[in-house]
C-alpha cells in the first residue's frame, strides 16, 4: 500500500528517463509516418530522415556555424554574468546603489532585447559579432542579477551569530558564509541565463551582423525553400542549447548538492 | 578573590520597535563564577536568550555594565573568552564536520597542522572522530549539536554559552547529551551559562538554578542546587534531585505563563 502511493508520487529514476524518451520516438514515429508515408504534410515540414541526411553531409559547415553562434552566446553569457555580479554585490552592500540599480534592471527586464539588435548591429558594423554578443549579455545579466542579490541577501541569523561570536571581521563573513550562501543562487542565475543567450544571440542573427551562425543559415535557408537544411541548422541550435543547459545544471547540482540542516 | 566570568550589575536591555519600546529584561544582578555551572530558567519570553546575547556581544546592553572575566563583554567577543552553541547547531551544510569544528580557528589564523590536531582533539571530546568527513545533512540532530559544541570549544574558551542546545532534540539524546556535558565542562573546567526551558534539566546540570519571569525580563530567585560533582543516572533517581526539582518548580510556580508574542 504504502510503495505504492510513494511510487506514484515519485517514479523510479527509470520511468523518468524512459517515458520523455517515449514521447519522443511516438512523435518522431507519427512525423515520419505523416511525410514519408501518407504525404500528408506542407512541403515545408521535411522528414526527419531528410533532415538528418543533410545534417551528416553539411555537417562541416553546420557545425562551423554552431561554434559562432555558441560562442557569441558564451562570450555574452559571461560578461553578462560578471556585470552581474559586480553590481548585485554593490546593491547588496549600498543601500543608495541598490535603489538606482532597482528600476534599471526593471526596465532592462521588461524591454524586449532583441528589439535592440538593428541598432547594436548598425552601431559596430556589419563585420562585428559585437552587436550579438551585447544582446545576448544584456539579455542573460537580468536573472544572473537578480538571483545573485538575492542569495546574497540569504544568510541565516543564527550564521551571522556565530560569525560574530568568532569574531569573524566583514571580510571573514563575506568569504566564509555570505558567498557560499549565495552561490547556489548564482548558479540557478547562471542555468536560467545560459539558455536566454543561446536564444538572444541565435535571434540576433536574423537582424543583420555578419553572414554566418546558425540563425542566419536558418533564414538564408528558409527563405530559398531548403526546408531540410534549415531544419538541420535547428537541431544545432537545439544542441547548442542544451548543451548549455547540461552544463550550467552540472554545476547548479554541484555547489546545491549540501542540504541545509 | 574568586575570578568571576560573568557579572552582571543593573543589566537590562530595551528593544525599539514600530509599537514602542520592548522592555526584555531590567535590572539583572547576576555573577558567574570561574568554572560554575549556571542555568537560567523561566518561561518563553522572560528574556534568557536576550540575556545570554549580551553576554555574547551579540547585541548591546542599554543599561548597566556587564563584564566578562573582567572586561567589557565586547573586548572578551574580541579575544575570544567564550564559545557559543544555540538551538540550532548553525553549522555550515557545505563543510564537512572537521571544518565546521575547525572555522574559528580557520578565521584566527591558525596553521592547518595545528589545526587538524585540535579538530582531532575535539572530535574525540565529543565523541565524532568517525565522522569528521561527514556532512551536516549527513547527521542526525543530536551529532549536529555535538559539533556545535566541539566548535563552541575550538579556541579553548574559559566561558561557554548555550541556549537551549538539547531543546530540539528527543528525551533519550537529550540526556545522553547532559551526562556529555557535565563530563566535558568537568574536563575543560569552563564556566557553563546555560539557557533552558526544562527544570530537571537545569537541576541535573547545575550548580546554580536562575529563574526568570517575564514582563518585564527579570531574575526572581537564584537556588544552588548544592548537589556534588558526580552526574550521573543515579542521580537523576536521587531524593536530593526530587528535591531540587520541587524547588525550583515551586520558585517558577506563579510566575505568569506569557501567551501572545511568544518567540
Ligand atoms: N530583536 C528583538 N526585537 C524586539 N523584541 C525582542 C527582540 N528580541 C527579543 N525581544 C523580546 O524580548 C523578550 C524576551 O525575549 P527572549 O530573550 O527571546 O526570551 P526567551 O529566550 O526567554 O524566550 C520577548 O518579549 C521578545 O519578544
Ligand atoms: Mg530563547
Amino acid at each position: 500500500m504504502t510503495t505504492t502511493s510513494n511510487a506514484v508520487r515519485t517514479p523510479p529514476v527509470w520511468v523518468r528517463v524512459v517515458a520523455p524518451i517515449t514521447v519522443g520516438v511516438v512523435i518522431l514515429v507519427i512525423w515520419i509516418v505523416a511525410v514519408d508515408v501518407v504525404k500528408a504534410a506542407p512541403r515545408a515540414l521535411p522528414s526527419p530522415i531528410a533532415i538528418t541526411n543533410e545534417f551528416v553531409l553539411r555537417s562541416g559547415i553546420i557545425v562551423e556555424d554552431m561554434g559562432i553562434t555558441a560562442s557569441n552566446a558564451l562570450i555574452g553569457l559571461v560578461a553578462g554574468a560578471i556585470v552581474a555580479i559586480v553590481l548585485a554585490a554593490l546593491a547588496a552592500t549600498s543601500r543608495p546603489v541598490d535603489g538606482m540599480l532597482a528600476p534599471l534592471v526593471a526596465a532592462i527586464a521588461v524591454v524586449p532585447i532583441v528589439a535592440l539588435t538593428p541598432i547594436l548591429n548598425t552601431m559596430f558594423g556589419a563585420s562585428s559579432q559585437f552587436g550579438r554578443q551585447s544582446v545576448a549579455a544584456i539579455a542573460a545579466f537580468v536573472p544572473v542579477f537578480v538571483n545573485v542579490l538575492r542569495g546574497l541577501r540569504q544568510t541565516r541569523p543564527v550564521h551571522r551569530d556565530v560569525l560574530r561570536s568568532s569574531a569573524a571581521t566583514g571580510l571573514q563573513t563575506f568569504r566564509v558564509l555570505t558567498l557560499p550562501t549565495a552561490l547556489p543562487y548564482l548558479m540557478s542565475g547562471l542555468r536560467i541565463a545560459s539558455s536566454i543567450a543561446v536564444i538572444a544571440a541565435l535571434v540576433a542573427e536574423y537582424f543583420g551582423g555578419p553572414a554566418d551562425g546558425i540563425g542566419t543559415a536558418i533564414a538564408t535557408y528558409a527563405k530559398s525553400g531548403r526546408a531540410s537544411l534549415a531544419f538541420a541548422y535547428v537541431a544545432g541550435g537545439i544542441a547548442i542549447g542544451l548543451v548549455f543547459f547540461l552544463v550550467t545544471s552540472l554545476l547548479e547540482w554541484l555547489v546545491s548538492r549540501r542540504k541545509p540542516v | 578573590m574568586i575570578e568571576l566570568a560573568v557579572n552582571a550589575r543593573g543589566v537590562g536591555k530595551t528593544f525599539p520597535t514600530k509599537d514602542g519600546d520592548v522592555v526584555a529584561l531590567t535590572e539583572v544582578e547576576l555573577t558567574v563564577e570561574a568554572g560554575e555551572f549556571v542555568s537560567l530558567i523561566g518561561p518563553s519570553g522572560c528574556g534568557k536568550s536576550t540575556l545570554l546575547r549580551l553576554i555574547a556581544d551579540l547585541d548591546p546592553a542599554s543599561t548597566g555594565t556587564l563584564e566578562i572575566f573582567g572586561k567589557p563583554a565586547s573586548q572578551a567577543r574580541v579575544d575570544q573568552d567564550y564559545g557559543i552553541a544555540f538551538q540550532q547547531a548553525g553549522l555550515l551544510p557545505w563543510r564537512t564536520v572537521a571544518g565546521n569544528i575547525a572555522l574559528p580557528l580557520e578565521l584566527h589564523g591558525m596553521a592547518k597542522p595545528a589545526r587538524a590536531a585540535r579538530v582531532a582533539e575535539l572530535a574525540e571530546l565529543v565523541g565524532l572522530t568517525e565522522f569528521v568527513d561527514r556532512y551536516p545533512d549527513q547527521l542526525s540532530g543530536g551529532m549536529q549539536q555535538r559539533v556545535a559544541i566541539a566548535r563552541a570549544l575550538a579556541e579553548q574558551p574559559r566561558l561557554l554559552l548555550m541556549d537551549e542546545p538539547f531543546g530540539a532534540l528527543d528525551e533519550m539524546t537529550r540526556e545522553y547529551l547532559q551526562g556529555e556535558l557535565t563530563r566535558i565542562a568537568a574536563e575543560t573546567g569552563a564556566a557553563v551559562v546555560f539557557v533552558t526551558h526544562s527544570i530537571p534539566e537545569a537541576v541535573f546540570l547545575s550548580d546554580r538554578v536562575v529563574v526568570m519571569s517575564p514582563r518585564p525580563g527579570r531574575i526572581t530567585e537564584i537556588l544552588s542546587t548544592g548537589l556534588d560533582d558526580i552526574r550521573d543516572e543515579a542521580l537523576r533517581e536521587s531524593p536530593e534531585y526530587f528535591e531540587r526539582v520541587t524547588a525550583v518548580r515551586e520558585a517558577l510556580h506563579g510566575i505568569p505563563v506569557e501567551r501572545a508574542n511568544e518567540r
